[in-house]
């Protein structure tokens, strides 16, 4: 599977682990992992320490994800991106909406 | 597909020299429920296919005037598209004679003496191969007319959007760019539109998706675009209610990367705003080039009271060259699978020299590197140049007169002050009051100059007191924005108030604009515009291009008061 889930140390956070590409193929398997992350979730981590590749159509996962998350008060990071998936959020200023890093 | 109805109406031909083997074949397989025609060669056996269309032939191999071979070459040919499964029933076994059967077009075998349960066996066998054919070909013939009413009703909705999102100004001599003809269905957009009082706006964009999705989002923008354009609204504006516009109808995921340019040729000023989109380069010589990074969320993310709209202004220079793109140039693949990228747009931008016009290098960069003449569909690129304002082709008069006769006897006082002047802009508003009148609808483009003119005096020298001297310099013209903005934000107890009053003359209208601002005013006995029958090129207050225009728009000026209250009088004639 190209997306892994698992909570994070304290149990609090779900961590989103995406393999390879990110882009359309994985709409439906990103949606799944954080819908059926569990109620109690009070952040998420997207891990895209293995992710290749982001295309437009992830970065609409990310707002999907964020407006899921409850919008303007989501707690959203994403770690560990490759110097081209960091361009590509720079470029789209997303620094704004997620924490980067 | 075994079904006993479907099987009833197969139609058979048997071919055989033999008359006794064909009629224990004919008898067997008429036992079995089929229809059956008998032909005693390969000669007859052709014309049968061709009179009868059965859907099985049985072919001997061996026999007289024309063998199996031949006839079943011939009747593959007439068959076309359509399967027709041929068995050669043959007493050979030899497999090179076998294989010859197969390379004539035979599909199989039946060895005689015939035995009838593989006799059943077999055209069954077969007759779910002809089902199965049939159906994949009507499934292709299905798709292909699916297909073609499909890129019918894209070429019509291509050409409603072509009357809603039309080029706008993008034929200017000023302008040279690149859209793929159905880029619409590839999620890019890119318009142009001259202002009412000069100068041009110029908006790129690209939707996240493509299709008719993208195609029903780009329609809004390219309205509220042309639309607020018209009304005199500026880059800003605009870009707040386009922003607006996308957050309410597209779908959480989806979003609009853009870039919205603002050139005022008279004033030598760009104002851009890149939400998403790579770098607009800024090419002024080969030596002195910016780039002007994205800044922003893409559009159609945030809601109005995040969203930014504020706009860089950047002095240029005529000649300068704005050089704006879409995803799809950095996106360009060579046969390798290498991406254009960053690299090749500041390659290409580099080698720009002596004559050579950038946008022709890039785009001749991009043809060498992918190899080929077309490129992908979401490509879009667009290189405006400042041009002498003397340049620019006048706007025409806009539009007929209108049946309606209008007002022609009127006046209204309108006000704002405080915080709203640091907020609102109310030139469209103003500007459509007076275009309540055919008369002055004509004249929009003056209008809305000297509307303008008299506003921004009012604002940036009456009340913020700034000194136009400054926007000649390139350190003074930094100064004078950041000046602008921070006296904006600190402004109390200060208005503008627009005072209108239009009345019909014998052959037209009289239209009077009193304009007052709660500044010091200025020395206007003194003033040597005003005094000076040659205009001079700058002044205390006004700057001298501005009170020239107004000059040449306007029957008469006059100064009130202080010199905070000027009134001007503009004439129009049927």
């Amino acid at each position: 599977m190209p997306i892994q889930t698992h909570r994070s140390q304290d149990g609090r956070s779900l961590v989103i682990k995406i393999e390879g590409r990110f882009d359309f193929s994985t709409h439906q398997a990103f949606r799944d992992a954080y819908e059926h992350g569990g109620k109690d979730i009070k952040g998420y981590i997207v891990d895209l320490s293995d992710a290749t590749y982001l295309d437009s159509s992830a970065l609409g996962m990310l707002l999907l994800l964020r407006d899921h998350a409850g919008g303007d008060n989501a707690n959203i990071a994403i770690e560990n991106c490759n110097n081209d998936v960091r361009k590509i959020l720079t470029i789209s200023n997303f620094e704004q909406l997620f924490t980067i890093r | 597909m075994d079904d006993p109805a479907e099987t009833a109406r197969l139609k058979i031909l048997v071919a055989d020299d033999s008359d006794s083997d064909r009629l224990i074949l004919k008898s067997l397989l008429k036992r079995l429920g089929y229809s059956v025609v008998g032909a005693a060669n390969g000669r007859d056996a052709v014309a049968l296919f061709q009179s009868e269309v059965p859907d099985i032939v049985l072919l001997d191999a061996l026999m007289p005037t024309m063998d199996g071979m031949e006839a079943a070459r011939q009747i593959k040919s007439l068959a076309g598209e359509r399967l027709v499964p041929l068995i050669f029933v043959t007493s050979l076994t030899e497999p090179e004679d076998l294989a010859g059967c197969l390379e004539a077009g035979g599909d199989g075998f039946l060895s005689k003496p015939y035995n009838p349960v593989m006799i059943k066996a077999k055209i069954q066998a077969f007759n779910r191969m002809r089902l199965m054919h049939q159906a994949l070909s009507d499934q292709r013939d299905l798709m292909h007319e699916r297909n073609r009413q499909l890129q019918e009703e894209q070429h019509i909705a291509r050409r409603v959007f072509d009357n809603v999102a039309h080029t706008g100004c993008l034929g200017a001599p000023n302008i040279r760019y690149h859209a793929s003809p159905l880029s619409i269905f590839s999620g890019d957009v890119l318009f142009a539109s001259p202002r009412p009082a000069g100068g041009m706006l110029v908006f790129a964009g690209d939707f996240t998706g493509h299709g008719l999705p993208a195609a029903v989002g780009a329609m809004p923008v390219a309205e509220s675009f042309y639309g607020m354009v018209a009304k005199g609204f500026d880059g800003s504006d605009i870009l707040r209610e386009i922003n607006q516009k996308l957050v309410r109808i597209l779908p959480k995921d989806m979003f609009c990367c853009g870039i919205m340019v603002e050139a005022d040729f008279a004033q030598n000023q760009l104002k851009i705003w890149n939400g998403g989109l790579p770098d607009t380069w800024l090419l002024r010589s080969p030596t002195e080039q910016y780039t002007l990074p994205s800044r922003h969320l893409p559009l159609g993310i945030l809601s109005a009271d995040q969203f930014n709209a504020d706009m860089q202004s950047i002095r240029s220079q005529p000649g300068d060259r704005l050089l704006l793109m879409t995803d799809g140039v950095l996106e360009c693949t060579d046969s390798k699978g290498q991406l254009f990228g960053e690299q090749g747009v500041l390659h290409a931008v580099e080698s720009v020299g002596g004559d050579a016009h950038p946008f022709d290098v890039l785009m001749s960069e991009i043809q060498q590197f992918t190899g080929q003449q077309q490129f992908g569909d979401d490509l879009t690129l667009c290189c405006l140049e400042m041009v002498d304002e003397a340049g620019q082709a006048a706007l025409p008069d806009a539009g007929e007169l209108s049946a309606l006769a209008g007002p022609t006897q009127w006046q209204c006082v309108y006000e704002i002050r405080d915080s709203t002047l640091a907020e609102f802009n109310p030139l469209p508003l103003l500007l459509h009051i007076c275009m309540e009148v055919p008369g002055l609808r004509r004249k929009s483009g003056e209008i809305y100059t000297l509307l303008s003119e008299l506003y921004n005096n009012a604002l940036e020298h009456g009340i913020l007191r700034l000194t136009s001297e400054w926007k000649y310099t390139p350190e003074g013209f930094d100064r004078y924005y950041s000046e602008r903005a921070t006296r904006l934000s600190e402004v109390d107890g200060h208005y503008i108030k627009f005072s209108f009053h239009h009345e019909r003359m014998p052959s037209g209208g009289c239209l009077r604009v009193v304009c007052e601002d709660s500044g010091r005013g200025f020395d206007f006995q003194n003033h040597p515009v005003l005094q000076a029958t040659e205009m001079a090129q700058s002044g205390p207050r006004y700057g001298g291009r501005g009170l020239a225009l107004l000059k040449r728009l306007a029957k008469s000026i006059h100064f009130h008061n202080k010199g905070n209250q000027i009134e001007v009088a503009y004439e129009w004639f049927y």
